[in-house]
């Protein structure tokens, strides 16, 4: 910096004694808390606030048009014995599990298949994104259509080959409702991973894959000793957004069955919106969103670690 | 695997040859017999891009199809239409408020992804080079925000909005959207920046250059890449954004499209599917044409963000 000072010749007849505009200028701290500031207002005006407040109004009964008094723990006292709350909960729980582990398997399955080398491959890879570039909610209403509990073109073609002998109700019924969204969220989430996963693949030098056939490795033995282990940084980050964007998921479930039949289907978010804003009790809809975060920090804790641990088995400092 | 002598040759040659020439040789498959092929790759490929692609075609299919052949799946062959109509987008353009409602969506995600890019910009320029003090804790926290959901901040949320006298206004969803995109596009960013030659900013700093300068005549220019990505992947993400848009938007007109098809076409009617897919389609279409012609930015946005 003093370099810098030095080469200007308007600065340096006034260079015994910095102005105030000159020091605000050119002190690194100062201009840098100016370059942050924007960011930093948005940040903390909409995001770290309303988590703080979100947890605030937990404690409180606050209802829609009128201020809430702090109750305590009654909030959660009170989901704690709602047997709605819990089956919010498993199926949350059940959801994340399932539709993650599907996303993962046949994502890293078509990031697999899309790293071999066959024509079209630029096209190809460039279709499988489009559902997830396709809004979730305007996805989520041709599900809709296509799970209709009258005309559903799948229960249609199932009749046809002979399989079923009526119309399946697929959202009124409470196992066909779960596995309906279910497979909404796989098929809008495994291009999302299949396309990150096979980022992470064409980074693996395929001189490792050409040695170890020399030495005789199978198929299998090439993915797992080789495949798998340069891939687990990048699988571990696909899947903690995977598992946390589906925890916190709202949209597909509001679009399709708005939490029925009978709550089969309702997430923490969807039920938190229920109770929050249609219902008008903020402070008990503030809760059970506020109920969320230990299970997204736990997501965010094991995947921070195993990288750890990762880097840590591997001996390097860089990221 | 016949002649092991024969196969260690064209390992060799073609070990040779992927030396020379770079990634995107043939590799290994010529190993490969094509039934094998067949069975192994393209077969399942082709089910996936089917199943992927199935519910774009009944959706483009229904937008068009006359309402009789929707209900009627027994003479007609549903797969298939056989009088096309323009009736359907014909409605929804003409008699119900979608122009208004692709506008507003388009307000919002335009002004929204302006602002954070500014925002993001700025963030990232002084985390990777101004290197204040604390700068990695700002850029680990930047990645904190990004892993807060929507669906714990929209009740706290709503209430500020409330507050400010924003509700029911698109300027609510202009001014909450960038806590969305600021942290995915800074951290973006961040990694563009990274990769510009420190040389570069050394000498025009020497040449009497501020850091604006520097920042708007050197470095932006050599992140324009990252710049386009981190544009139109924001502006996607504000497309598809739900949860706030139904929170904080209550009269019909000022609704964002994903919004109104969910709660302005359910009026019960049996015949609302084919307006109801058209709406659909055409919500996605200014997505999937700008997609089409930014499909390189679009996967380094994404894997970018993910690789950091």
């Amino acid at each position: 910096m003093s370099i810098v000072q030095a080469s200007m010749p308007p600065q340096s007849a006034t260079a015994e004694l910095p102005s105030v505009w000159q020091r605000l200028r050119t002190n690194k701290n100062l201009v840098a808390l100016w370059f942050m500031l924007p960011a930093a207002a948005f940040l903390i005006l909409f995001l770290a606030y309303p988590l703080g407040l979100g947890i605030w109004m937990s404690f409180t009964d606050e209802r829609i048009g009128r201020a809430g008094i702090f109750i305590g723990l009654e909030n959660y006292e009170w989901l704690w014995s709602d047997t709605i709350f819990w089956l919010s909960v498993f199926n949350t729980l059940l959801y994340t599990l399932i539709a993650s582990a599907i996303k993962f398997a046949i994502g890293l399955y078509l990031a697999l298949l899309l790293n071999r080398h066959m024509p079209f491959k630029a096209m190809i890879r460039a279709i499988v994104l489009i559902p997830f570039i396709v809004p979730t909610v305007l996805s989520a209403i041709a599900f809709w259509w296509i799970y209709d509990a009258q005309f559903s073109i799948i229960s249609w073609s199932l009749i046809k080959l002979g399989l079923i002998d009526h119309n399946i109700n697929f959202l009124g019924d409470t196992n066909w409702a779960r596995g309906s969204v279910i497979f909404a969220n796989i098929w809008r989430g495994v291009p999302f991973v299949a396309i990150t996963l096979l980022a992470g693949l064409q980074t693996v030098s395929p001189s490792l894959y050409e040695a170890a056939t020399l030495d005789g490795a199978t198929d299998w033995q090439r993915f797992r000793h080789i495949t798998y282990p340069l891939l687990t940084p990048i699988i571990a980050v696909v899947m903690t957004f995977s598992v946390l964007f589906t925890f916190t998921d709202f949209q597909l479930v509001w679009a399709l069955t708005r939490g029925g039949p009978v709550n089969a289907t309702h997430l923490m978010a969807t039920l938190s919106y229920q109770r929050g804003i249609i219902s008008g009790r903020l402070g008990e809809g503030a809760a059970i969103a506020t109920a969320m975060i230990p299970f997204l920090l736990a997501a965010i804790a094991i995947s921070w670690f195993g990288m750890q641990r990762r880097k840590w088995q591997q001996g390097s400092d860089n990221d | 695997m016949t002649d092991s002598a024969t196969m260690e040759s064209k390992k060799l040659v073609t070990g040779v040859q992927a030396l020379a020439q770079s990634d995107d040789t043939e590799g290994m498959s010529y190993l490969e017999s094509l039934p094998r092929r067949l069975i192994t790759l393209y077969l399942p490929l082709f089910i996936i891009l089917i199943v992927l692609l199935f519910p774009f075609y009944w959706m483009a299919l229904t937008s068009i199809k006359p309402d009789e052949q929707l209900i009627d799946m027994n003479t007609y062959n549903p797969f298939w239409v056989v009088h096309p109509t323009f009736k359907h987008i014909e409605k929804l353009l003409f008699e119900t408020e979608y122009p208004r409602w692709l506008w507003n969506t388009m307000y919002v995600a335009t002004c929204a992804t302006i602002l954070s890019i500014i925002a993001s910009v700025l963030a990232a320029y002084a985390i990777v080079r101004l290197r204040f003090k604390g700068a990695d804790t700002v850029g680990v926290l930047i990645f904190f925000a990004y892993l807060v959901p929507p669906s714990i901040l929209f009740i706290p949320l709503a209430s500020v909005i409330q507050a400010y006298g924003l509700f029911d206004s698109p300027l609510s969803l202009i001014l909450v959207y960038p806590t969305l995109l600021i942290p995915f596009s800074t951290w973006l960013l961040m990694g563009y920046f990274k990769t510009i030659p420190y040389e570069l900013e050394e000498c025009a700093l020497i040449d009497g250059a501020s850091r604006w300068q520097i920042l708007v005549k050197i470095v932006l220019p050599l992140a324009v890449p990252g710049l386009i990505s981190a544009f139109i992947f924001s502006f996607t993400l504000c497309w598809n954004e739900f949860i706030y848009a139904l929170t904080f938007l209550q009269s019909t007109p000022n609704k964002t499209v994903p919004v109104a098809i969910v709660n302005e076409f359910v009026d019960g009617d049996i015949y609302k599917w084919g307006s109801l897919m058209a709406g659909a389609l055409v919500g996605s279409l200014p997505l999937v044409i700008l997609y089409a012609f930014f499909v390189e930015h679009y996967v380094s946005a994404m894997t970018g963000a993910v690789k950091e």
